[in-house]
């Protein structure tokens, strides 16, 4: 009985991550190299066509180039989250205040977010009455109907939203540095640049590592805002929305696993790159 | 010099903090305009009656939102009940046994942990149209459950905080195993049940893929997806999109008010780990 137990204890926890993890994964590997509609009861070996056409054709490619944006975006919140948590680290008046209307939009639900935003950008709304407010009427365009510009739109709705989590994570690591380093920086001297250079960067480096890592993963696995706001047009279809097109309306799941699998491995690639480069102190686990 | 940069620091704090209200605000204030007014005055225009609710009436009954918020609750429980029970035990079998494969059985959870949900969907898609699941709530609470590694890294860090003496103790007085962890484990891990509890709480009331993909019939709408499928019919009317959207988001203000603190603990717990 003792030796079973812990096994006992174990098993819901292993069966549910074998069942809807590791399962799924080995399925998604062997579809990508199939010809499947989902329904059938046989599938037709298809070999690597389908890792050939995702690589290889234009309509693919696209989604690829589409990350970039929100790649692109995603270092600009990293930046101007690390800005604020740095201000808000030293002694600032309504500094919980202004803390916390940073981070909320972080706990908005993602479709009233969608909401919030196609209901800014529409023609004539607040950002064009705001932009002609300002002297800068003749700016004004159609924010998510010319594909120009809509993937700006979209990703600088991201930062709307996701810059919240990396401020709080940041000014987080920043507050963990004990209060004596900075006076005895002071004593010696140093000014608050000195003092972001060498003692807030390097005391917060692993967590702006990981942000990258969460920045990269998050920009390629794109999906609720642009599906939510254009559906995917006007030229803002992400990989994933690519993907749950293939599969969900079009039926064509070894297309879209080979998808899934070609972002699973670039995602893997990624994290172990950033293991490897920047050796985690902190491993503890066990 | 001094003065000037205590000026820009307090001018971008004021010009962040409008970029993230401005786009609320307006909301709110489109959602108690009744419709001529909403396409006489400008969006920067407050309303001109405060206590004009007929946005919210209509969109509560034609949203069929307390439908949403109903199911949103029952899979929110139902999941975050499942998620501690079965995190917990997983933890207290991982810290407080030796046993063989230990480190493999951790080294999947740390590897699962890599893999982002959003592409797996393909396949898990398959895997729960196979148990018949599609369509029920049990879709997505099982998903709930079987997804959630952060959950697991909570419970396991926070074991190691506990002494094992305790357990010992109490095993020298002869009390069983599960004795062990329902009288002494469980009570003592209220804090990381918590952290636990509001952040995937969160999770799953903002999440929209998952219901989307798998409670595709009305009847089982949870808020985001009676939210998304408010756009179709009312496209045109904004002033009852704008008022089903704050009673989305109104349940967040308020949780936040409340919890703000372990709000910022378990987010950073939850993202760090």
């Amino acid at each position: 009985m003792t030796k079973r137990q812990p096994y006992l204890y174990v098993a819901p926890a292993l069966i549910l991550l074998l069942t809807f993890t590791y399962v799924p994964v080995g399925n998604m590997i062997w579809y990508s190299f199939h010809r499947w509609d989902g329904l059938d009861v046989t599938m037709t070996p298809a070999g690597l066509d389908n890792y050939v056409r995702v690589l290889t054709d234009e309509q693919y490619r696209r989604v690829f180039l589409i990350s970039l944006y929100y790649l692109l975006a995603s270092f600009v919140q990293i930046v101007v989250a690390l800005y604020f948590a740095v201000i808000l680290s030293f002694s600032t008046r309504f500094r919980n205040l202004f803390k916390g209307i940073l981070f909320f939009p972080y706990l908005l639900n993602g479709v009233a977010v969608g909401f919030v935003f196609l209901y800014l950008f529409q023609p004539d709304g607040t950002l064009d009455t705001v932009l002609r407010f300002l002297g800068l009427g003749e700016h004004t365009r159609l924010w998510l109907g010319d594909p120009d510009i809509a993937n700006v739109s979209l990703a600088g709705t991201s930062v709307w939203r996701f810059t919240g989590l990396s401020f709080v994570l940041f000014l987080g690591a920043i507050q963990s540095i004990p209060g004596e380093i900075y006076e005895a920086a002071e004593i010696d001297g140093a000014n608050r640049w000195h003092q972001f250079r060498h003692i807030i960067a390097p005391g917060i480096r692993r967590i702006i590592s990981l942000s990258m890592i969460l920045a990269i993963s998050g920009s390629l696995s794109a999906f609720e805002i642009p599906f939510i706001m254009t559906g995917g047009a006007n030229g803002t279809r992400t990989f994933v929305i690519q993907a749950y097109e293939s599969a969900f309306q079009f039926r064509q799941i070894g297309l879209a696993s080979a998808m899934a699998v070609v972002l699973l491995l670039i995602v893997l690639l990624i994290t172990w790159l950033q293991r490897r480069l920047l050796p985690d102190e902190e491993v503890s686990l066990s | 010099m001094r003065h000037v940069a205590r000026l820009a620091k307090y001018a971008s704090l004021v010009l962040a903090s409008l970029v993230v209200l401005v786009p609320l605000v307006v909301v709110v204030f489109a959602s108690f305009k009744t419709h001529a007014e909403y396409q006489a005055t400008g969006p920067l225009t407050p309303p001109a009656d405060w206590l004009n609710l007929d946005n919210f009436v209509t969109a509560w009954t034609a949203g069929d939102m307390l439908r949403g918020f109903l199911n949103t609750t029952v899979i929110l429980i139902v999941s975050l009940a499942g998620t501690v029970a079965v995190g917990t035990l997983a933890a207290y079998a991982m810290s407080r046994f030796v046993f063989p494969f230990k480190r493999l059985i951790l080294g999947l959870f740390l590897v699962a942990s890599l893999v982002p949900g959003v592409t797996t969907q393909v396949a898990t898609y398959q895997i729960v149209k196979s148990m018949g699941l599609v369509n029920t709530p049990w879709a997505a609470i099982v998903l709930f459950l079987g997804t959630d590694i952060i959950a697991i890294y909570i419970f396991l860090q926070f074991m190691q905080s506990i002494p094992p003496s305790l357990d010992q103790a109490a095993m020298v007085d002869g009390a069983s195993r599960f004795t062990i962890y329902r009288r002494i484990i469980l009570p003592l891990m209220k804090p990381a049940i918590a952290t636990v509890v509001i952040i995937k709480g969160i999770a799953i009331y903002n999440e929209f893929y998952i219901p989307f993909l798998y409670l595709r019939s009305p009847d089982l709408n949870v808020i985001s997806t009676a939210l998304f499928r408010f756009k179709g019919p009312y496209g045109a009317q904004w002033e009852t999109i704008a008022a089903c959207t704050m009673i989305v988001i109104l349940p967040t203000v308020v949780i936040f008010l409340l919890l703000q603190r372990f709000i910022y603990n378990g987010v950073t717990a939850g993202a760090t780990k």
